[in-house]
């Protein structure tokens, strides 16, 4: 099976409309180039999930300067003054969330798991609309699993079967975010052949790898 | 005291509370600060949210790898012996009860300890981040600020803006003092440099406890 494709043949699988999780923390370790031609392709109404929508210019806040989110939920979006300036006039819907609830949140989806309980948010805006529950007589709230219909991945070297190696702290929310999407595509620096990985380097199983482009290529 | 004098003498004795051996988040400005003044004989991991352990200095410029930042998305290095981790794992790190210290600023503390930090209703609103989960998760969280802002006391009776947590916060080190947060209320531990009780109450909303033991702080 070949799962390596062009990186048109991968935006072509992103309609208006679609929930779509992209890696990447203030644009360390986030696929560019899948971002730049999700741009140029110009989808509509997307829901992204992300741990930021990083700047204007970097990272997965040009998706949001060019208008094509209708929604957006992350940790943080103070690095990129448009995603604020659209909250604030409306043109944009915002779920704030703390950033290790949503890494599990996501993990939920990906690993099967009906949802999961944290202490964090507790006493705060974070805690409304949710279900409380007291385990030991600490008090928890019930977070539920984000899924995606698309997961856009960086990594540092995928090999031919879908394996994936990723370097230093680009990893952040990427090998999550390739449990928890029905379409996984992965931007590597480097596409190497299968078996030039060593298993013990793989953090992302190739089972989850979808499709895989070539992020090295002019 | 300029600016800059001040932000130094309350990361100095922030570096103070830290021990061998322990496991520290230092928040964005200020916080970051208290790196630079570990005592070479004291061995402190620095964890960095977005997914690292080792946290070690700038890097030089031209010498930059483009996949080492801090939680800022400043450039950083990791330090020989560090770890590098996906966000699961770092916050599993932080709520685990794996971290031993976090230190962060604040917008306002209130005398239970509740701490606001991440956002002004209507003016500004940037997102938590990270900094819900690491003031619950971790063992000890320590507010580093200036006492006050624009003259306006920060350490109020209780806090008007939107919870960052409630009653995570053990310790507020200030130009002005140290207070630490206990059951029964704020208590001045410690005095800052050439002010008195009076200043530091003065500047200050929530009631202060004095301690019986009130030192001078010392850096």
């Amino acid at each position: 099976m070949n799962k390596l494709i062009s990186i048109d043949e991968a935006i072509n699988h992103i309609e208006d409309g679609m929930t779509v999780m992209i890696g990447g923390f203030l644009a360390v370790g986030t696929p560019e180039k899948l971002v730049d031609a999700l741009v140029e392709k110009g989808v509509k109404d997307l829901t992204i999930i992300a741990n930021d929508t990083g700047f204007v210019d970097k990272g997965i806040g040009k998706l949001v300067v060019n208008k094509q989110a209708k929604k957006v939920i992350a940790s943080h979006i103070g690095t990129n003054k448009e995603t604020g300036r659209q909250m604030n006039e409306g043109e944009l819907e915002v779920q704030l969330v703390p950033q290790g609830t949503l890494a599990e949140q996501i993990r939920a989806a990906g690993y099967g798991l009906g949802g999961i309980l944290t202490s964090t948010g507790v006493g705060t805006v974070v805690e409304e609309g949710k279900k409380k529950i007291e385990v030991d007589g600490v008090e928890y709230l019930l977070e539920l699993p984000i899924k995606a219909d698309v997961a856009l991945i960086k990594a540092d070297k995928v090999d031919k079967k879908g394996n994936i190696r990723y370097n230093k702290t680009a990893k952040n929310f990427n090998p999550i975010m390739a449990t928890a999407a029905d379409i996984v595509i992965v931007e590597a620096e480097k596409i190497v052949e299968t078996g030039e990985l060593d298993p013990d380097d793989v953090m992302t199983p190739n089972i989850f790898t979808t499709y895989m482009v070539d992020g090295g290529a002019k | 005291m300029d600016k800059n004098q001040i932000k130094e003498l309350i990361a100095k004795r922030v570096a103070k509370e830290l021990h061998d051996g322990d496991v520290v988040n230092l928040g964005i400005g200020l916080p970051t600060l208290v790196a630079n003044f570990i005592p070479d004989e004291i061995d402190v991991t620095f964890q960095s949210e977005n997914g690292f352990v080792g946290l070690g200095p700038s890097p030089k410029e031209g010498e930059e790898d483009k996949d080492v930042s801090n939680a800022g998305g400043q450039y950083v290095t990791i330090k020989k012996g560090g770890a590098t981790f996906d966000s699961g794992v770092s916050f599993g790190i932080i709520r685990g009860g794996h971290v031993d210290a976090t230190v962060l600023g604040a917008l306002q503390v209130d005398g239970e300890g509740n701490l606001a930090n991440w956002m002004i209703p209507g003016k500004m609103v940037p997102g938590m981040g990270g900094a819900m989960d690491l003031v619950v998760g971790a063992k000890k969280v320590i507010v580093a600020m200036t006492h006050t802002a624009k003259g306006s006391p920060k350490i109020l009776k209780e806090c008007s803006l939107p919870l960052t947590a409630a009653g995570q916060v053990n310790l507020i080190i200030t130009e002005m003092g140290v207070i630490e947060v206990t059951d029964k209320g704020l208590v001045l531990k410690e005095l800052g440099p050439e002010v008195t009780v009076e200043d530091v109450k003065a500047a200050t909303e929530a009631e202060l406890i004095i301690s019986d033991d009130l030192k001078t702080m010392e850096v």
